[in-house]
């Protein structure tokens, strides 16, 4: 489902993916860990579109499309989810509406009918709360207010709302409680089918002792160092990245 | 030396000559009027003097144009007009139409002869000046002590002649008796070339509340220069809002005075402006009696080589004590010819006061855009999304709900015009 190849990005003119390899077949959940600053983000960022990373060279496909000549919007319209790390708050605006806006944006995209207000409310009502959210939550202003945690979770909310083909998880889980913690993992499994695929960005072994991952890849100095299987999560946290990162250099 | 009159303002006052004997009402005022039109001519034209009121705004476009009276044609087209209120007074081209309007007791499109109210500085304002001269009608709007008279509409609708450029000059005067109530939604549009010039005086006695809504959409070449005077007795409420979308050049220039203790004043305004347009919110609020509160928050979104200004001046008498004013300018610029200034001015007599003002100005936040289009909202629909949110902040203020909703038809309209 997604290929990447070589891929290279700088910020600014400063290179921070160096030829990342990487490949999740549908229906498979890959975790992706390492330290701070080894391009974790930047390669979310990078496969969602945003417009201040220079890709320098690599490519990457979806399911056999050129993922990089896409517009953001499009790749979300393909299947493309980012849950952002830090949640972007946007004041004015009502967070149903978003949400709405954004649903009928890519149904429409795929060719589907859009909903009206009273479908998609009695639809949003009842995701939010297997998501254990606030009903509040979908009148205020987008992520306007929001403690940290229910931030990541109005992203798992538009992810279940969304049904994304390939979600990238951008560190959703820091910062989250055991519970909310769970919640998140389980809004993810709820996805999962053969034609559903995660990258799941994280720093700790804790959220996928829930969101159990097919393979493993450590990340570091913008190259995939080590690639494994779950026990691979667990070498991490026990022995840390500094045995690898030295192994390579 | 005497510098040669403009086109324009020549014009203003040959018409006042030839129709002096023909206008209605007490002539004196009028007269003196025409003496200081003369000696003030137009902002921004050469014989017009400097004035530091019209730092950002000049009128140079107006006083080399040719105007002609107002003339009311037969054919109206009044799907231009919102209904926003059961009773409502029409104006076509400055003059009242009976046949057109909706009255209700004690509220006039007084068609016998404007009246002149108390607050007006035709002296020290030249469109005061040009709007004393030549004025023709206006509404005339008393609510009794005590009245709760509603929600009452005034629509002006201007319908230029083909070819003939006109100006009209109404001149309403609304007066609240102690405790009185009213909801006063205003609405200005029209087609082709003119000049809309109003001066309204507004005078609210103790615990009187007026909630002035003013939707401006006037025609893309049209001139809007609108004067408001309103004072407030003991404890009296007026809060004004005004949406700046239309006319070529708008200038809305407020006085507020509040001249009896625990009054309340609120001057916001909204402009949404593109290609050459030009928006000029003039405010000056002085406070003259103790605990009065004062709130303005402008908010402009700019694109094309729009240019938005905001000058705000609150003035604190000495005996004003525990006055709490407050000024805030925010705008978004969508491109890079775009301007907004902003002015800000506080003069102080009185020691124990809160008065702050504030101005940001920023472009479309590139995080908040590539979050919308990473959710599948193309950029167009997102950038829309994010005009219309910053904007709906202030929109807020307004609680009548079918006046938020003319705005927020009117707000979707400009914005389509803008894209397309």
């Amino acid at each position: 489902m997604l290929e990447i190849s070589g891929l290279a990005a700088s910020v600014e003119g400063t290179p921070i993916l160096r030829g990342i390899d990487l490949v999740v077949p549908s229906g498979e959940v890959h975790a992706i860990m390492g330290p701070n600053g080894s391009g974790k983000s930047t390669l979310s960022y990078v496969l969602a579109g945003r417009e201040d990373y220079t890709v320098t060279a690599g490519s990457v496909r979806f399911d056999g499309a050129d993922l990089l000549a896409m517009e953001p919007e499009m790749r979300a319209a393909a299947g493309v989810f980012l849950a952002f790390q830090a949640p972007v708050e946007l004041p004015g605006v009502n967070n149903a509406n978003f949400l709405r806006t954004a649903l009928n944006a890519i149904r429409r995209a795929r060719g589907e009918p859009e909903l009206d207000a009273v479908q998609f409310l009695k639809l949003a009502r009842a995701q939010s709360k297997a998501l254990a959210m606030p009903e509040d939550m979908l009148k205020r202003n987008v992520n306007v207010g929001f403690s940290g945690g229910e931030k990541k979770r109005n992203e798992v909310l538009q992810m279940a709302l969304l049904r994304p083909r390939l979600a990238i998880l951008d560190e959703t889980d820091s910062g989250l409680d055991i519970d909310a913690l769970r919640i998140v993992a389980d809004g993810v499994n709820a996805l999962r089918r053969p034609e559903f695929s995660a990258l799941v960005i994280t720093h700790h072994q804790r959220l996928l002792e829930r969101l159990v991952p097919d393979r493993v890849h450590v990340l570091a100095g913008g190259r995939i160092l080590r690639s494994g299987g779950p026990e691979l999560a667990r070498e991490l946290e026990t022995r840390g990245y500094g045995a690898i990162t030295a192994a390579a250099a | 030396m005497t510098v040669p009159m403009s086109r324009g303002e020549a014009g203003f006052l040959g018409r006042f000559e030839a129709e002096r004997a023909s206008l209605p009402g007490a002539p004196g005022p009028r007269a003196a009027a025409a003496e200081a039109f003369r000696a003030l001519g137009l902002p921004g034209a050469s014989s017009g003097r400097r004035a530091e009121a019209w730092k950002y705004t000049s009128l140079r476009a107006l006083a080399e144009a040719g105007f002609a009276g107002s003339l009311s044609v037969a054919e109206t087209d009044m799907a231009m007009v919102p209904r926003l209120a059961a009773t409502r007074l029409v104006f076509v081209d400055g003059r009242f139409r009976a046949d057109l309007s909706d009255p209700a007791p004690g509220i006039f499109g007084s068609a016998r002869a404007p009246e002149f109210g108390p607050l007006a500085q035709p002296a020290r304002d030249p469109l005061v000046a040009l709007n004393t001269m030549l004025a023709e009608d206006g509404a005339a709007i008393e609510v009794a002590d005590g009245d709760d008279a509603g929600v009452v509409q005034i629509a002006h609708l201007a319908s230029a002649a083909a070819g003939q450029a006109i100006a009209c000059h109404p001149r309403h005067l609304i007066r609240l008796g102690a405790g009185a109530r009213l909801v006063l939604l205003e609405t200005m549009s029209g087609t082709g070339r003119y000049l809309h010039n109003p001066v309204s005086e507004i005078l609210l006695g103790p615990d009187a509340a007026l909630s002035h809504l003013r939707l401006q959409e006037e025609a893309d070449d049209a001139f809007h220069l609108a004067t408001l005077y309103a004072e407030l007795a003991a404890r009296a409420r007026y809060e004004a809002f005004t949406l700046n979308l239309g006319a070529r050049l708008a200038r809305t220039e407020i006085h507020a005075r509040l001249a009896g203790p625990d009054g309340f004043v609120a001057l916001n305004a909204a402009q949404l402006l593109g290609g050459a347009q030009h928006a000029d919110m003039t405010t000056v609020v002085r406070h003259d009696a103790p605990r009065g509160a004062s709130r303005q928050t402008v908010r402009s979104v700019l694109s094309g080589r729009a240019r938005g200004v905001f000058q705000g001046r609150i003035e604190v008498a000495r005996g004003a004590q525990k006055t709490d004013g407050y000024q805030r300018s925010q705008a978004l610029l969508l491109s890079d010819a775009a301007e907004i200034d902003t002015k800000p001015e506080l003069e102080i007599f009185a020691d124990d006061v809160k008065c702050s003002h504030g101005a940001t100005v920023g472009a479309l936040d590139p995080e908040q855009l590539f979050y919308l289009r990473s959710r599948g909202v193309p950029e167009a629909p997102a950038r829309a999304m994010l005009v219309r949110a910053f904007l709906d902040e202030s929109l807020d203020a307004v609680t009548h709900k079918a006046a938020r909703a003319a705005l927020d038809a009117a707000i979707a309209r400009a914005w389509e015009r803008e894209a397309a």
